[in-house]
């Protein structure tokens, strides 16, 4: 029992961080059907930059930080949006959903020719101490991770609905005509989804990496649970994204310590299908009209 | 809707001229690659016929995307499936590598129709979901089950097929060979998509709205188009295992797949001789740009990125426009 808490714990903490790569690629889908094949890629590369910008300039590690998220934000927030999505999105969806696997390709060996192809190690924000919870011994890190991770997308949440920015974001999310009649400054909004996308990014690096080290090749499972995440839980909803975040995390960790190691990717695939094969529409999301 | 404008309607102007020059060009070529690799030696006929199979690959997925306009992301897996079916069977079982070849194939094809049925039940970019899990999954098998596949050591000494008695061992003979079967099954793709078949796979991607109101039942349609392409996936590998004699896990990754979907998009995609663009621009090309090593993958991409923005329907897309202008032009003089 207590080896299992533990194990949930665990699930819960990476699931949370899937969540928020989930999350990301359900806002920026939203708002601007852009499918990005890149977003494990988009987790994997601020703890890159980070510590990239320590190594070139000798930074310490604060320093590091701030140069390394602004140069993200501004090159995968912002020129994501303007120098991929905006020329792209006019020849449909599935060009720039290819070209976003282009944008993949060049991000992760860019990260494995400009910085290491070798795991680096990535300081970890909190002590990473065992605490004992109801027999169990739980990682410091991951209760930290699990709370970080909630507050994120808590603040998220107040944003996108209690805030007059957030209600505006959503309006242009749901029918972009209508919000721009009401005034609504679309472009604007949609550029924000991107840096938001950009910024839940960022939160996940810095969670993830001091657990599964800063690597160039980490974006390929990190993408391949959030896809799946995302699915899982609903492609058109926030909350579905969380939910199936939580869901994968947790399957994959119970998988991995009852099922097999060397098949614990195998679970969440199993969970992909069983999910469009029963409920295709996620977990939490509604049906889509198909409109002619 | 989705339905992506991957293609020009150029092709749909005057078809019967065009595709009678295609099959004029497809055994052109194989005429000149048969005798191309006279006096180039081991190695560059070992890059030629590499070059003919991985066009057989991205040729099944040109079959996906560019005709049926669906994602797939396991083109690589399929082709390692191939491969190691072929490489199982030849040297655990002493199958023939004709049956070995064939099996693959239709292993491929069972599988692809498996994997999109519940994927197409959906919307269309479910499939791409499905097919990147997939293509994690045999990744995983091929590199875990040791009994099978040789783990990380994958399997060696797969032998080259005979031909009616001709022993195939060597560099020349054995490209040849490749070049015959490539034309086989570039001949039989364009038949399919020159038959009504083929018709209604570009009229789902042009307009699956349309073409369901039309009666096409597009799933279905869909979901043949993505079989058969899968197991052009699984005919390019069971080539592929005796050409290289070696195979472990690491050329059938899920960062291939994502590369041979991007030498679809750079050849073109939905034309006849894209692929085998797009393979010459990753496959041909990095052999002689070795000095760039590894870079040469983010050049690759890079570039693909730029041909997506300036012109989605890659080199081909590109050749045809410079063409069309030519053509003006001249017609303009005269």
């Amino acid at each position: 029992m207590a080896e299992f808490i533990a194990y949930l714990i665990a699930g819960i903490a990476t699931g949370a961080i899937y969540a928020l790569a989930a999350i990301g690629f359900t806002l920026v889908w939203q708002t601007s059907q852009t499918i990005n094949f890149a977003q494990g890629e988009f987790v994997m590369l601020p703890a890159v930059l980070i510590l990239l910008a320590v190594k070139l300039f000798g930074l310490p590690l604060w320093a590091g930080g701030v140069l390394g998220i602004a140069a993200f934000l501004l090159i995968f927030g912002a020129g994501f949006k303007l120098v991929v999505v905006d020329p792209m999105i006019k020849h449909g969806v599935l060009p720039l959903a290819i070209a976003t696997m282009a944008l993949s390709i060049v991000m992760k060996e860019g990260a494995k020719d400009g910085f290491s192809a070798e795991a680096q190690s990535f300081p970890s924000l909190v002590p990473t101490d065992m605490v004992n919870l109801l027999g169990a011994s739980i990682s410091l890190q991951h209760l930290a991770i699990i709370v970080v991770a909630f507050a994120a997308i808590g603040l998220l949440q107040w944003f996108v609905g209690g805030t007059r920015l957030g209600r505006q974001m959503q309006a242009t999310a749901q029918n972009p005509t209508v919000a721009r009649i009401l005034g609504i400054p679309v472009e604007r909004m949609v550029l924000l989804t991107f840096l938001l996308n950009a910024a839940l990014a960022v939160v996940a690096s810095l969670l993830i990496s001091p657990i599964y080290l800063a690597k160039f090749s980490n974006g390929e499972t990190i993408g391949l649970f959030a896809f799946i995440a995302a699915i899982v839980g609903g492609f058109n909803q926030v909350r579905g994204a969380l939910v199936g975040g939580i869901l994968i995390g947790v399957a994959d960790s119970l998988a991995a310590a009852y099922i097999s190691t060397q098949y614990r990717l195998a679970v969440p695939l199993v969970l992909l299908v069983a999910i469009i094969l029963v409920k295709p529409e996620g977990l939490m999301g509604r049906k889509e009209e198909r409109r002619v | 809707m989705s339905a992506p404008a991957v293609q020009s309607s150029a092709t749909q102007r005057r078809p019967a001229r065009r595709i009678d020059a295609a099959l004029i060009g497809l055994i052109l070529g194989a005429v000149i690659l048969w005798f191309a690799p006279v006096g180039m030696g081991r190695y560059g006929t070992y890059v030629l016929s590499l070059w003919l199979v991985m066009s057989i690959g991205v040729m099944g997925l040109n079959l996906t995307l560019g005709y049926a306009g669906q994602t797939s992301l396991a083109q690589a897996a399929f082709m390692g499936l191939g491969a190691y079916t072929t490489a199982i069977l030849t040297t655990k079982y002493g199958v023939s590598w004709y049956a070995a070849f064939a099996l693959s194939g239709l292993l491929t094809f069972a599988v692809g129709l498996l994997l999109g049925f519940p994927a197409l039940r959906v919307r269309t970019h479910y499939l791409a979901f499905v097919t990147l899990a997939f293509s994690t999954l045999i990744w995983l098998v091929l590199r875990n089950e040791q009994w099978l596949t040789g783990g990380v050591f994958g399997i060696s000494n797969i032998n080259r097929p005979d031909f009616l008695g001709i022993k195939l061992f060597g560099a020349l003979e054995f490209h040849r060979f490749v070049v015959v079967v490539t034309l086989i099954l570039s001949l039989k793709l364009w038949w399919l998509v020159r038959s009504p078949w083929g018709r209604a796979f570009t009229a789902l991607r042009e307009n699956p709205v349309r073409a369901a109101s039309l009666g096409i039942d597009t799933r279905a349609y869909t979901l043949l188009a993505f079989a058969i392409g899968s197991a052009y996936g699984g005919f390019a590998g069971a080539l592929y295992a005796p050409l290289v004699e070696f195979i472990d896990p690491s050329p059938f990754s899920l960062s291939q797949s994502l590369f041979l979907l991007l030498m679809v998009v750079a050849g073109g995609a939905g034309y006849l001789f894209g692929p085998f663009v797009g393979a010459l621009l990753g496959v041909v090309l990095p052999e002689w740009l070795r000095f760039a090593g590894s870079l040469y993958l983010i050049l690759f991409a890079a570039i693909v990125l730029a041909l997506l923005v300036i012109c989605p329907q890659g080199v081909s897309g590109l050749i045809e426009r410079g063409w069309n202008a030519l053509r003006r032009k001249t017609g303009g003089a005269r």
